[in-house]
């Protein structure tokens, strides 16, 4: 396949099925981070000379290329962060801290990631909210009759991944939301594992807020998206004060600030990641999201059938409709599992994934997960399986 | 030591470990090691009598080398006073991470002398020896 030539990572000799964690980079965004640096580094939004008026077009450029992924409406609506866990902090604190009261209810589920359950947390401990976990189904998904079943007049908010980080199940939000809306509740999306595999629309899903990070789909680390329809982000209280989020102040202390996007950027942003950002969205809109999210199912099909013809390997997830597979080798830790193939240069992530609490749920704490990308290929897999198939002498080869 | 005898005993200590089960005894103190960036958890239990280890048991969940490394310290450390314990405890780790250490005191455990070249492993065989010496010192400062 010719887009592999496009990553200078797919040229080392290793086989990368940790895509949930992070992705590889095209040439043409390091170039883009490259060419900042040399060609145009100067500050956004500051100096009336050149090379600062083209930073700031190429950030604000990125800016709307993000709006136009994601089909926002207005490019206001779109934040820069360093992540979804800041675009979810953000949500959490500078929003939802403000207009929860004591006894409202926070809907989520087992299977979120740390960064979706954590800043719930820190809520509750100002605020007596009760946070909820909507039940899942016996392949730990989640239903819109559990949706419907957990909603109570006191709820408030339901918090939830798109696609889940470990079992990888593609949740239903435009009905959620549709559901939700209809009781004033209001809908956050962490789109951390959704918005790099397939098309997200955040018109026609209607939901509230939408976060990503920019490192899981081909662009720069340190570099995310907070989407809130405006009427939620206008209400925003922003933690981060400084340069560049006000318009003016006083020596008396009134503050007046500037209008959206920029008055939840203080600080110099990550110039470099949006621009990087921008042209990884460029790359992914290039070969299309459709086409992606359709070659990944069927690389995860196939993976499924091949490992399930291997009497050693339990499979979690087999039916979810996303690139994650979750599996272990019988008796054999997960950690040991990821020793193993490292040998091979097969890189997996052992471990829980940052979802400790769903082992309430599945009854397994740690597990082997492959999430894959469009640039894996069935080459890959057929070594993976090889591999998988010869794992009976794992312990003397790892030790 | 060979290769073929090494990976003999630490996998004979990852398939049967010493001491593996917990006794929920108040004589124990409790003590629970688990790494930020590993995935493995232990929790040991420790009765020491007169200043000397007199049982020491463990259970969890953890990779090969954390488990075998953690029934060969048992091994290793059972009978012996706090003031032997931590000092084989310091020389183990010396001998993870590269430093000149007593090949004498560690024993069996000199089967993972190997372990230093291999960063992603060194925190699975620390993993046990590192919380038993931390409970040990502090056991050591309040009882001197």
């Amino acid at each position: 396949m010719d887009i592999r030539n496009d990553f200078p990572m797919l040229k080392k000799g290793i086989i990368y099925f940790d895509n949930g964690a992070t992705t590889f980079k095209p040439q043409m965004v390091i170039d883009s981070i490259v060419d900042y640096y040399s060609n145009y580094c100067a500050n956004a939004h500051r100096g009336d000379y050149n090379i600062s008026l083209k930073t700031d077009m190429m950030y604000e450029n990125a800016r709307k290329k993000v709006k136009d992924f994601i089909n926002a409406k207005y490019v206001e609506e779109i934040v820069f962060t360093s992540g979804a866990t800041e675009s979810l902090n953000m949500i959490a604190k500078s929003y939802f801290s403000n207009i929860l009261s004591d006894g409202d209810e926070v809907l989520l589920t087992k299977a979120e990631h740390a960064s979706n359950i954590l800043p719930w947390f820190s809520i509750k401990e100002k605020k007596d909210i009760d946070i909820k976990y909507m039940e899942l189904n016996e392949n730990y998904e989640l239903t819109i009759e559990s949706v419907i079943s957990s909603i109570t007049d006191k709820t408030r908010v339901i918090s939830i991944a798109h696609v889940t980080n470990v079992v990888g199940d593609v949740r239903p939000i435009k009905k959620i939301c549709e559901i939700a809306h209809k009781k004033n509740i209001l809908v956050v999306v962490d789109g951390s594992q959704s918005v790099p595999h397939m098309s997200v629309d955040v018109q026609d899903l209607d939901c509230d807020f939408l976060v990503f990070s920019g490192h899981k789909m081909c662009g720069p680390t340190g570099i995310g998206v907070l989407y809130a329809k405006k009427e939620y982000l206008e209400e925003f209280v922003p933690y981060n004060l400084g340069g560049g989020m006000n318009a003016n102040f006083l020596n008396n202390g009134e503050v007046e600030y500037k209008s959206l996007p920029h008055r939840l950027e203080a600080g110099t942003p990550n110039i470099s990641g949006a621009i990087g950002l921008g042209v990884a969205i460029d790359y992914l809109t290039g070969l299309n999201m459709d086409m992606i999210r359709e070659y990944e199912l069927k690389l995860k099909k196939y993976l499924v059938k091949k490992l399930k013809e291997n009497k050693n390997i339990e499979i979690y997830n087999e039916t979810t409709d996303s690139g994650i597979i979750a599996f272990n080798i019988k008796n054999v830790f997960s950690q040991d599992t990821a020793i193993y193939l490292n040998d091979y240069n097969i890189c997996v992530r052992a471990g829980n994934h940052c979802a400790k609490i769903l082992k309430d749920e599945i009854n397994i704490k740690n597990t082997c997960r492959i999430s894959l990308y469009f640039y894996n290929t069935k080459e890959e897999l057929d070594k993976l399986i090889s591999v998988l198939s010869n794992c009976d002498d794992l312990y003397n080869q790892i030790i | 030591m060979d290769n073929n005898k090494r990976r003999e005993i630490i996998l004979d200590n990852f398939n049967n470990p010493i001491n593996r089960g917990l006794k929920y005894d108040d004589n124990y103190v409790k003590i629970n090691t688990n790494n930020e960036s590993c995935i493995d958890e232990l929790n040991f239990e420790l009765k020491i009598d007169n200043g000397k280890i007199v049982d020491l048991v463990f259970d969890g969940e953890a990779c090969a080398i954390s488990t075998a490394s953690a029934s060969i310290m048992i091994k290793i450390l059972l009978n012996k006073t706090v003031d032997e314990a931590i000092k084989i405890c310091k020389n183990y780790e010396n001998m993870i991470n590269g430093n000149d250490y007593d090949k004498d005191l560690l024993s069996l455990a000199t089967v993972f002398d190997n372990i230093s070249g291999q960063a992603s492993r060194k925190k699975c065989a620390l993993l046990s020896w590192n919380g038993i010496l931390k409970y040990l010192e502090e056991y050591k400062k309040n009882n001197s």
